[in-house]
């Protein structure tokens, strides 16, 4: 399928020219159109911020939420009907800063959605601030003598929590991106891919260059299915690895665990319901 | 000589309490049952602390040969399993109560009440039938026996409950429901102390459930098949019904890691065609205004039970208020049209939950039940509900490929379709937005989605619930109510028998029904009952018709009002 099928007509772009964002938008395209999924068969959930612009920059059902909450919008999605491929798309303040224990316990739950989180380790949209995974001593306006808290490290903490599938990728990189989200929406289960992503107006330091120079792919050797080598490669850094560091297979899906499905598989927009529902319950209270 | 009901009553108040963990609980539902099966018309209502063990919680049963479903402070007979009796209950014993307790246990702690104590060696005799934690038991047996229940109906539900557990245990709460028996024939009815009240049967068949039980029910009735929420008290009964029929009745239910994540999965379902539910509290509502903003603007339907507490913020987390009716009309921000129902009555609480996932689905809203500890905790027995009429509407269109999920109509519905039904694309947002769901900002085009979205008033104003008149039709007097004091105003008003007096309950609190107005214009006095210390709902009818209610009988303890109190205050303001 060719991936311009998940182009949309007449769109006002709002991201800076370089922006990483178009990178990852190209490999999202490119992904899915790889996979023959159509866009009506695609479900895009986002929150707020630059990244969490990109279902209005594209083909395919979307969810615009609020700052933070496209991971348990996506859940809830996912749910009531199994049969559509659920993305959630945003960028490190919504996915870990606004949305962190919404990011926790989805990953518990693991429902089979693939969250996309552009890392850029900066806020764009509020104009330069720092974002939950920007370096110690990274300067802003408002972080004015430099970051005092430590970087949220979003790989280590999915693989501690036992997140069926973790990579991370880097936009520049869009073949091997394209690969890796691939490969996450394939993963019957949550799918988190963290992309390394440049913020060309607001952070100087974590530039093209930087990241060329921070990172690099993960050695053939790597056994993803090896959690604790999966939590080494996920601490390790500057440099960082990119590429699937954890993944296991065949674990229980949240949707499929629901009492909805116990016995039926029918999505839920088309179930009838009538009175004979609760007939047994009414008896049981007499 | 005791002989009940009491004088100027046609009921016997029976107020049992205990220590948390000790069994009051398997005491009032044992008895509460068995009173219904005898034929007796039954009220029970629950007031718990705050702890998972120890304390003292109490069980008002009020049991009649007439329906009964209101609070009354009266307590004709107090039954208190242990000591530590707290100052609500210690307070209600009057010179007319019968008190029935085991010395040893309850020592001299009333003495200093008035009432009349009848010792009963509870806690000797659910010893000899296996421990002290038969204690309960022995006194359903008295009790009873008291009211001339055959036992073979609490031995029924007891064996039916505790099989599970071991055929010993089964044959222990036997033998203590037996021991108990024998207290009452040899300690209790020697002394002259009889019940006489006639079992009318009525009630053998019916329905004995909760308002918890009510709103579940209505809930699966009107389709609910996904339910996500955090437990909070007194809301977690809703969650806890769902959850245990999950499987056989096909419902999704989470608990949420909180409210925020509670209601943006219930949207999230109904983005995709569930029929979706919350439940919880206002400090959970709170926690989800901003989710309830987000339906504003993205008009997914979706159910909200409010079982109201007193607040500000934690408040006091078991106890009752009518104090979040503010909070339902006017959270999440910017302008979100709504309904608000505050059922009055067990089967009202069935068919407005049923009618509220209609009517969300129908506007594209957000619906509310508001409800309370009380009418949560508050069993009585009623008719089988009638579902015959009920029809769950789902609203629902096959998307095209020129689909637009916000289509500008006429009555600013705009027909809904789901990802994945037809070909279309199906886009929302909670930014302004075009009609096919991306963000847009043009002025001329916000202006066209505000008047789109805030006309589906119009057609909500049309469903509108009416407001339930009882009394005299040509009223001097009028007492307006809503929610769970439906019952308690009725009574408290049949008490105070006052002349020209009717009595305008309101089911559904926003909007408000138009004729409003004209109820209210025809009283020479007006009175709101409210459990609150504000009267918010008398502000919000001042701000939809403009009638200021000056007179206000507000209760905010934490303690359902009781019958009493409310008619001594009508009868003070009125006669």
């Amino acid at each position: 399928m060719d991936h311009r099928i998940y182009d949309l007509e007449g769109i006002d772009n709002q991201w800076c020219p370089g922006c990483g964002d178009f990178q990852i938008l190209e490999a999202l395209k490119k992904a899915l159109a790889g996979l023959e999924l159509p866009p009506e068969k695609v479900v895009l959930f986002s929150g707020i911020g630059q990244a969490a612009k990109t279902p209005h920059f594209m083909k395919g059902n979307f969810f615009n939420g609020l700052h933070g909450r496209s991971i348990s919008n996506a859940t809830g999605m996912k749910v009531a009907n199994r049969a559509l491929t659920v993305i959630a798309i945003g960028g490190d303040g919504d996915m870990y800063g606004e949305g962190g224990n919404h990011f926790v316990h989805t990953i518990r739950r693991n429902p089979d959605i693939t969250n996309i989180a552009h890392n850029n380790m900066v806020y764009g949209l509020t104009k330069g601030q720092a974002s939950p995974t920007s370096s110690v001593g990274f300067k802003t306006p408002v972080q004015v003598e430099g970051v005092f808290s430590e970087p949220f490290n979003p790989v280590a903490v999915a693989v501690a929590l036992g997140a069926s599938f973790v990579a991370r990728a880097y936009s520049t990189n869009i073949e091997q991106t394209v690969g890796i989200i691939k490969e996450a929406i394939l993963h019957k289960g949550y799918a988190l891919v963290d992309i390394f992503q440049p913020c060309v107006t607001f952070n100087k330091v974590n530039t093209y260059a930087w990241f060329k120079a921070n990172t690099f792919d993960l050695p053939g050797d790597h056994d993803p299915s090896d959690r604790m080598a999966a939590m080494e490669r996920a601490l390790e850094g500057p440099p960082y690895p990119l590429g699937v560091l954890y993944k296991v297979e065949g674990r229980p899906t949240f949707e499929d665990s629901m009492g909805c499905y116990h016995e039926d598989d029918t999505p839920l927009y088309r179930r009838v319901y009538g009175p004979e529902r609760i007939k047994d319950l009414l008896s049981s209270f007499r | 000589m005791f002989r009940f009901p009491s004088k100027g009553n046609s009921d016997l108040s029976l107020v049992l309490c205990g220590a948390a963990g000790q069994g009051v609980q398997t005491l009032e539902e044992i008895l509460v049952d068995s009173f219904r099966k005898a034929g007796y018309h039954v009220f029970a209502s629950r007031e718990y602390m705050s702890r998972v063990r120890g304390g003292s919680n109490s069980t008002e049963i009020r049991v009649s040969s007439k329906r009964v479903r209101a609070l009354v402070d009266r307590m004709d007979i107090l039954l208190p399993l242990n000591g530590g009796i707290r100052a609500n209950i210690r307070e209600r014993v009057t010179p007319e109560t019968l008190i029935l307790g085991d010395a040893a246990e309850i020592k001299d702690e009333l003495a200093d009440r008035g009432g009349t104590f009848l010792n009963v060696p509870l806690m000797e005799k659910g010893r000899e039938a296996g421990g002290p934690v038969y204690t309960g038991i022995v006194a359903a047996g008295l009790l009873a026996g008291l009211l001339g229940v055959p036992p073979e109906i609490p031995e029924g539900l007891l064996k039916e409950r505790f099989i599970a557990k071991s055929e010993q245990v089964v044959k222990n709460n036997l033998s203590a429901f037996e021991k108990g028996m024998g207290l009452f024939r040899e300690l209790v009815a020697s002394k002259g102390v009889s019940v006489d009240i006639a079992k009318e049967n009525e009630a053998v068949g019916e329905m004995m459930m909760n308002g918890s039980d009510a709103v579940s029910l209505g809930a699966l009735a009107g389709g609910c098949d996904f339910m996500s929420s955090y437990p909070m008290s007194p809301a977690t009964g809703v969650l806890t019904y769902l959850a245990r029929h999950a499987r056989s009745h096909a419902v999704a239910v989470e608990q949420a890691e909180d409210e925020i994540a509670a209601i943006n999965m219930a949207l999230g379902a109904s983005y995709g065609g569930a029929r979706s539910m919350v439940s919880t509290s206002g400090g959970g509502l709170s926690l989800m205004g901003e989710g309830v903003s987000l339906t504003g603007i993205t008009e997914l339907p979706v159910v909200l039970h409010i079982g109201q507490r007193p607040g500000p913020a934690t408040g006091m987390a078991t106890r009752t208020e009518q104090g979040d009716l503010n909070l339902a009309v006017y959270c999440g921000h910017g302008d979100v049209p709504r309904a608000v129902f505050a059922p009055g009555s067990l089967e009202r609480a069935f068919r407005l939950t049923f009618d509220a996932f209609n009517l969300a689905d129908e506007f594209q809203v957000p619906v509310f039940i508001l409800t309370d500890q009380y009418f949560l905790n508050s069993f009585y027995n009623v008719p089988e509900f009638d579902t015959s009429g009920l029809k769950v509407q789902r609203f629902l269109v096959e998307s095209g490929e020129d689909y637009r999920r916000y289509e500008v109509t006429e009555s600013g519905v705009s027909p809904r379709s789901v990802p994945g039904f037809g070909k279309g694309i199906v886009g929302t947002d909670s930014h302004e937005h075009d009609e096919v769901g991306h963000v847009q900002e043009d002025f001329e085009l916000r202006r066209r989605m505000v008047d789109k979205r805030l006309r589906k008033r119009k057609g909500i104003l049309e469903r509108v619930i009416e407001p339930m008149m009882t009394g005299p039709k040509d009223y001097r007097n009028l007492v307006v109510t809503w929610g769970s004091l439906y019952h308690i105003v009725e009574e408290a008003l049949e008490k105070a028998d006052l002349e020209g007096t009717a009595h305008l309950h309101f089911d559904q609190v926003f909007p408000l029904h138009p004729d409003t107005r004209a109820y209210l214009d025809k009283a020479e006095k007006v009175i709101t009952v409210e459990g609150n210390a504000t009267g918010q709902f008398a502000d919000l009818v001042r701000k939809e018709t403009g009638f200021l209610i000056e007179e206000r009988v507000l209760w905010y303890s934490g303690l359902q009002v009781p019958v009493e109190t409310v008619a001594a205050k009508l009868l003070e303001l009125l006669r």
